[in-house]
């Protein structure tokens, strides 16, 4: 099994780039359907939690493809990783790992380190800052910037438009600040 | 906005008053049932298999675009980015239609100041947690169940920007 064993391994930037970009007519053409999944949040608060917000108040059931995508994604996530397993450890560039070592992190070997993202880490700081802080920001500022990476980085530039731009370039920036300030200062809060 | 077809009354609400907060919207004018909308499930799944087998989900990876250390993650976003210019490209000169035949529509993004405060304030979270909302799910999908709580606090976020919204700069 060849192929499989090639599947196996992690996919180059070359391939998995255009395997993404043709995302953007794959779903115009098979629904009308502009690529992005921040909204996907929002559509679960309008359904779930709409609590007579106007910002939620609107025929969220027209949108049910986004929640069927993001259910799909999800599904991915576990076939690739369960059955499509990597049989090599994570490959980190040593520069980002000693610069990581040094504020604390310690396993390199998967996806995520399980240094902050195991479950007793849940009702500490750490769970606390990495995950209820760091996923308000990613569900606060997306919607606040309209679309995150796939609404605005993908399809945004892919149709020309400027505004979204703006939003890529202050991902960026807010990214770079996170990572060269805020993280640095929060690991060792929590260390 | 002249391309914009509208029908229903909630959809005209939507598009004035909201076009600047929505994205991945729905312009197909034909409903599709829960068959129709499987689908966009299974583009999901492969997504979510590029996902994780070019590693984009990972919090090192993120942290190494962000570290200048590997071109990983620019290559993907540049390519993605460039084949998707490409086909929109193509779509519009051949007026290219959808499967069950109706022109192609994207709403235009509108410019308020919120791409610039939003957008940083995701930056800060994307470093943090090593995703943005679609590696999310992914990540769930990988065994990482901590995520669970990652993800709530996000749709907790997006709550809350519903609840401020008025009160906030635009």
């Amino acid at each position: 099994m060849e192929i499989f064993e090639l599947i196996s391994k992690p996919w180059p930037w070359y391939i998995a780039g255009p395997l993404i970009g043709f995302t953007v007519p794959i779903l115009l053409l098979l629904g009308n359907k502009s690529f992005g999944i921040s909204s996907s949040l929002r559509h679960i608060c309008a359904a779930v939690i709409p609590a007579n917000i106007s910002f939620f108040k609107y025929d969220w059931k027209k949108e049910t493809w986004n929640l069927f995508f993001v259910a799909g994604i999800t599904l991915g996530g576990f076939v690739a990783t369960y059955l499509l397993t990597n049989p090599d450890s994570l490959i980190v560039a040593e520069s980002t790992k000693a610069s990581l070592s040094q504020l604390g992190i310690t396993d390199f070997s998967g996806l995520m380190p399980t240094d902050i993202f195991s479950a007793e880490n849940i009702l500490s700081l750490k769970g606390l800052i990495f995950f209820v802080l760091g996923g308000f920001l990613v569900g606060f500022g997306t919607r606040y910037a309209g679309g995150c990476t796939s609404g605005h980085a993908i399809m945004g530039l892919s149709n020309l438009q400027w505004p979204s731009l703006v939003a890529t370039i202050f991902f960026m920036v807010g990214g770079f600040f996170s990572t060269w300030i805020l993280l640095p200062w929060l690991l060792n809060l929590v260390s | 906005m002249a391309t914009i077809k509208s029908n229903s009354t909630a959809e005209i609400d939507l598009l004035d008053k909201d076009i600047d907060t929505f994205d991945g919207t729905n312009q197909q004018s034909k409903t599709e049932n829960f068959i129709g909308n499987l689908k966009y499930l299974i583009v999901g799944v492969f997504f979510g298999i590029v996902f994780v087998k070019a590693e984009i989900v990972s919090w090192f990876r993120i942290q190494e675009m962000f570290r200048l250390d590997s071109f990983h993650m620019y290559g993907v976003i540049g390519l993605a980015v460039i084949i998707g210019l490409i086909s929109m490209q193509i779509i519009k000169r051949f007026n290219i239609k959808t499967i069950s035949g109706e022109t192609v529509s994207v709403p235009p993004k509108q410019f308020n100041k919120g791409q610039i405060y939003g957008g940083f304030l995701f930056g800060l979270g994307w470093a943090i947690t090593g995703a943005c909302p679609g590696p999310l799910f992914a990540q769930i999908g990988s065994g990482f169940l901590v995520v669970i709580i990652t993800l709530l606090s996000a749709i907790a976020g997006t709550w809350t920007y519903g609840l401020l919204r008025s009160r906030l700069p635009h």
